[in-house]
């Protein structure tokens, strides 16, 4: 099958002329956030950085970096580009309000992302003879709006079912003959499980291919869901600081990921020192939107650990691969696709009078991320009456679930239990095998 | 006339009785009564002991997490329906019981002991009283 491009002058420009491409824009970008920008202009100017030092990447080097404690100081005003009169729409990120991440498009934006996102679907070998359904949230989360903007573009059938109902989205991709699903890689496979369950084998099922991405997902996990869908599986990767999924996609060679070089620059850097690693090196992926108006980040920290890789791809795209992200340099567990932070467990149960004496353990059972939250039992809290302790854990659930949106289990356990290494207590123990 | 019990936080799985009793009779404390609730993933062990404070003391070195809660120790008549009899005024008293479990019985006195966690312990001694049954006293437990 003959490789399939949304927009092949772009994605298959030879690196000189991608390059130049890039300069050009980030010399207006940087003019752009200097003008319109002041919290970032100030940045600058306490680096003793004006747009006249950045003539094309190799400057990137001058230029501050933007971390998500940035994205909170000037939230939700303060990194925008564009009067909120040229802005359409916002999208937010999972999370508290305090973590909470809230972008602006603008038209030109929005149409960029899903130029993104309709580049992944055909590299997916969607057409517009194929029925996508797009089984990622729609509202805040950027999953279903994205993809579906993408989907539009390819002209591919667009089915919006959103997530959830589990019955309804099979019904869909059998009687509407879906050929291509987007969701979430654990709700694929929980997906395909059920489909097993009902007897359907991977022939009955009309799919052909998925993209999935919002969460980490392993190998062995793709090959799961490639045999119980009878699908090809596709990563794709992105963050709503960068317009959202479709940052960097896969394509037939599932071997990293293509990231959309004519709209992102990145770099890879140390998360310590913050220099910049030669190529190949593995490090933070850093980001910055060279052609964004509204929300314009410049060096966005992702906090995602990963390579970058210039090897030619057999898929003809000439745009730089990005490997799946190893991990994070910060504490953010990502758990069934909310971002998750030990911090906010920890205020919850501060709130609730518990000491902040807890254990965090994170497992994948049956594909779905499940969330313990371990408490130690403290003379304080400890009353003979079980039904007044089994209350005060149900509001710890409660108070779990209204700060992080996911429902976690909380046991109690026996004092001096958790865990402690050199005096410090391990919080976090991640035992998903990804 | 109620007795001090002392109830102690366990986790619900393989050993952690073992661990309280042990640490117990490595402390010379000797068990006079004792039941177990349980929840899904945790436990209370309830227990009247010989030694109350020796008992606490040698607890909390052994960092488990307790409390002394007033019970009443109701010295019931061994026969048919003798339990029946005291439940029967307690409800026409309005006394709940929340929990029970038995002592050792007394061969001797021809009596089995309850001991009783109730809403209002107050009611619950004026009626025993008025039916003339028995409070057991701690010490009384203690040597039993």
């Amino acid at each position: 099958m003959a490789e399939h491009y949304y927009q092949p002058e772009i994605e298959t420009m030879p690196r000189e002329q991608m390059k130049e491409l890039q300069d050009e824009k980030l010399r207006v970008q940087v003019q752009h956030v200097w003008d319109n920008v002041p919290y970032y202009r100030k940045k600058m100017e306490e680096k003793g950085v004006s747009p006249e030092d950045i003539h094309g990447q190799e400057d990137l080097k001058k230029l501050p970096f933007l971390s998500k404690a940035d994205l909170r100081e000037a939230y939700p005003y303060g990194l925008m580009g564009k009067p909120l009169k040229d802005c359409v729409r916002i999208q937010s990120t999972s999370g508290t309000t305090g973590k909470r991440v809230v972008a602006f498009y603008t038209q030109h934006d929005l149409d960029l992302w899903e130029d993104c996102c309709a580049r992944a679907i055909c590299a997916a070998g969607g057409t517009d003879e194929d029925v996508c359904q797009v089984s990622y949230g729609y509202g805040l989360f950027t999953g279903g709006p994205g993809l579906n903007g993408g989907s539009h573009k390819v002209g591919s059938l667009t089915i919006p079912t959103s997530s959830g109902n589990t019955e309804r989205q099979i019904m869909f991709i059998q009687d509407l003959s879906a050929t291509i699903l987007c969701c979430t890689p654990s709700y694929a496979a929980y997906l395909g499980e059920t489909m097993a369950e009902m007897g359907l084998k991977p022939e009955d099922i009309p799919l052909k291919a998925g993209i999935f991405g919002a969460e980490a997902w392993s190998e062995e996990m793709r090959r799961d869901i490639e045999n119980t869908l009878g699908i090809k599986a596709y990563d794709i990767y992105g963050l709503t600081e960068l317009s959202g999924p479709g940052v960097a996609f896969e394509c037939s060679e599932q071997n990293g990921m293509h990231i959309n070089e004519d709209h992102f620059i990145a770099e890879i850097i140390d998360p310590e020192t913050e220099e910049v690693l030669p190529e190949g090196s593995e490090g933070e992926l850093v980001f910055t939107a060279i052609d964004k108006e509204a929300f314009p980040m410049m060096r966005y920290r992702t906090r995602d650990i990963c390579s970058l890789s210039r090897k030619p791809c057999s898929c003809g795209r000439t745009h730089v691969r990005m490997a799946k992200p190893k991990g994070r340099s910060d504490d953010m567990l990502i758990i069934r696709g909310v971002n998750v932070f030990p911090s906010q467990i920890e205020t919850v149960l501060l709130n609730n009078g518990y000491p902040a004496n807890y254990q965090i353990i994170v497992d994948r059972v049956r594909n779905t991320d499940t969330l313990d939250v371990q408490v130690e039992m403290t003379p304080e809290m400890f009353t003979d009456n079980i039904g007044e302790i089994e209350e005060r854990q149900k509001t710890l659930v409660e108070g779990l679930k209204s700060m992080l949106g996911l429902k976690a289990k909380v046991s109690l356990v026996a004092p001096k239990t958790i865990a402690r290494s050199e005096g410090k207590a391990v919080r976090v123990i991640d035992k998903r095998k990804i | 006339m109620s007795v001090k019990q002392i109830s102690v936080f366990l986790e619900n799985r393989p050993g952690t009785l073992y661990n309280l009793t042990k640490t117990l009779a490595d402390g010379g404390i000797d068990l006079r009564a004792m039941s177990v609730a349980e929840t899904k993933d945790f436990g209370i062990a309830r227990m009247i002991v010989d030694d109350l404070d020796k008992a606490a003391t040698v607890l909390k070195e052994a960092e488990f997490v307790n409390s002394l809660m007033p019970v009443i120790a109701v010295a019931v008549d061994d026969v048919k329906g003798g339990l029946a009899r005291v439940l029967d005024e307690f409800a026409k008293a309005d006394v709940n019981v929340e929990y029970m479990y038995s002592a050792l019985a007394s061969k001797a006195t021809g009596q089995a002991y309850m001991i009783m966690r109730v809403t209002d312990t107050e009611a619950a001694e004026k009626t025993l009283s008025d039916m003339n049954v028995r409070l057991v006293r701690q010490e009384e437990l203690a040597e039993m």
